[in-house]
């Protein structure tokens, strides 16, 4: 019995053994940070921060973005307590101003340092959204019809507005940036950027 | 010449451009590549290659405060042996106890053999857009054109080379900065696009082989030579973060795992891109 006991735990040691030696990263974590501040010495002061992953790009990036199942709810859960409500309660801005904010890719980049004007969304890049636009990105999914497919549904108005200010609050380690959280767009720009995929009257609805 | 390849470019993709969205992609990607066939076959038409020829010239002129030419740099196959060099790099070399890619391992020669001050040669690396390839990048371009038409065979397998390579792969998935991005965000999956621009899925070793070994190439949108280490910091540059130390082993350790995934792959060495 003793032996049967002693062999089961040498089993179990292995099997810890494995599992944690699948967990641990290929490369010292210290190692990859200190190659990253080299490589980026001349970084003005405030941009230091922007080398180091925060905990949940840290989980995303050490799971390839494939987070198990309790560790997406945990990002999912620190994600959205980032979240801040427009103080109104009104999720819905202009959508002309969310069309060009849609368009509009500048900002952050050391060329914009410092920057001469708010940052765009540039939700182009990823997403398809009106028929007229044709240079339209794939990396993310279409949003042509957005707010008809889901008739402009408060509930959907909302969510949209979530997913925006904190992609990861809705599907952990999305590639799309927290804009939001991140502090890229105003909680007034997300407003004209969910304008446009939930009025009525936005091209990304009325399909022309 | 600039000019015309320009026009002749934009020419193409407005034909492409009147038609319907989806047919209008192929319509735009057919354009393109009409566009480079033309230039394969008339393979001097590429601007790059006056900047290859620049980069023979200085690679054989005496300069620097040591006034000698790079003709004894050793890039790995011997001293002053220049044709199919850049198939075998990234590398380790030993005098340098580093693993050196491409550039870096010219900057090195630089700096020991011709005397010049490191410091100096880093600060401004790139040119600007509409500027020609700096001289370090010329040389690279002319080293790299040594190779054009033979296979990676890098064989990273040193230990040294290894470690540079998973450092690599970890600062590939690597996520950070305000957008979040790292660089599989936009080539981990196959026929995504920004905008228009398709992007190559880079982890994958038959997407990687076709357009790695295309680096040093002349890029029309900037008309200029642009190397892989400038590409790098190109892309960093769109990823929003601060600029990317040309040489640095961050940069080195993209290199060599991106030549890793390419290897068996063609070197066309200065291609053209759009």
């Amino acid at each position: 019995m003793r032996k049967v006991l002693a062999l089961t735990g040498a089993g179990l040691l292995t099997v810890i053994a494995v599992a944690h030696a699948q967990q641990k990263p290929a490369v010292d974590p210290a190692k990859a940070d200190a190659a990253v501040k080299a490589a980026f010495a001349n970084a003005p002061a405030d941009w230091v921060p922007r080398l180091t992953p925060d905990e949940t790009m840290r989980r995303c990036s050490q799971t390839r973005n494939k987070p198990g199942k309790a560790t997406a709810a945990a990002i999912e859960k620190r994600e959205r307590a980032t979240i801040e409500y427009p103080a109104d309660g009104n999720f819905i801005g202009d959508w002309k101003k969310g069309e060009a904010l849609a368009q509009n890719g500048y900002g952050l980049r050391f060329t914009d340092y410092p920057p001469r004007r708010a940052s765009g969304g540039n939700c182009y890049a990823c997403h398809q959204l009106t028929k007229k636009e044709v240079s339209y990105g794939t990396l993310g999914p279409s949003l042509l019809e957005y707010g008809k497919l889901r008739d402009y549904k408060p509930e959907a108005i909302k969510a949209a507005y979530e997913k925006i200010y904190n992609s990861h609050a809705v599907l952990a380690c999305s590639n799309m940036p927290r804009f939001g959280t991140n502090k890229i767009l105003t909680i007034d720009q997300i407003k004209d950027a969910v304008a446009l995929l939930m009025s009525p009257d936005s091209p990304v609805n009325k399909g022309q | 010449m600039k000019n015309f390849l320009q026009t002749a470019f934009a020419a193409l993709c407005a034909v492409a451009a009147v038609t319907s969205a989806p047919a209008q992609d192929a319509d735009t990607e057919k354009g393109i590549e009409r566009y480079r066939r033309m230039l394969k076959e008339d393979p001097w038409s590429n601007p790059g290659l006056l900047d290859a020829d620049r980069g023979e010239a200085l690679w054989k002129t005496a300069r620097g405060p040591k006034n000698v030419s790079l003709e004894t740099c050793n890039l790995g196959k011997g001293p002053g042996r220049v044709d199919g060099a850049f198939a075998e790099l990234p590398r380790f070399f030993a005098d340098a106890n580093q693993v050196l890619d491409l550039e870096t391992r010219i900057l090195w020669c630089m700096e020991k053999i011709q005397g010049f001050n490191r410091a100096d040669l880093v600060k401004r690396p790139h040119p600007g857009g509409g500027q020609p390839v700096k001289e370090l990048g010329a040389m690279a371009t002319y080293v790299a054109s040594k190779s054009s038409g033979m296979k990676y065979v890098a064989k990273l397998d040193k230990p040294q080379e290894k470690e540079m390579v998973a450092l690599g792969d970890e600062l590939f998935h690597r996520r950070s900065g305000p957008f979040d991005f790292s660089c599989a965000t936009c080539h981990a999956a196959e026929g995504l696009r920004i905008r228009l621009q398709g992007l190559p899925y880079l982890e994958n070793p038959s997407e990687a082989k076709k357009v790695i070994g295309e680096w040093p190439a002349y890029r029309v949108s900037s008309t200029h030579v642009m190397t892989m280490q400038h590409r790098l910091y190109d892309c960093y540059w769109q990823m929003r973060m601060p600029e990317l130390q040309i040489g640095s082993d961050a940069s080195v350790a993209l290199i060599a795992y991106l030549t890793k995934k390419a290897e068996g792959g063609e070197i066309s060495a200065p291609a053209l891109k759009r």
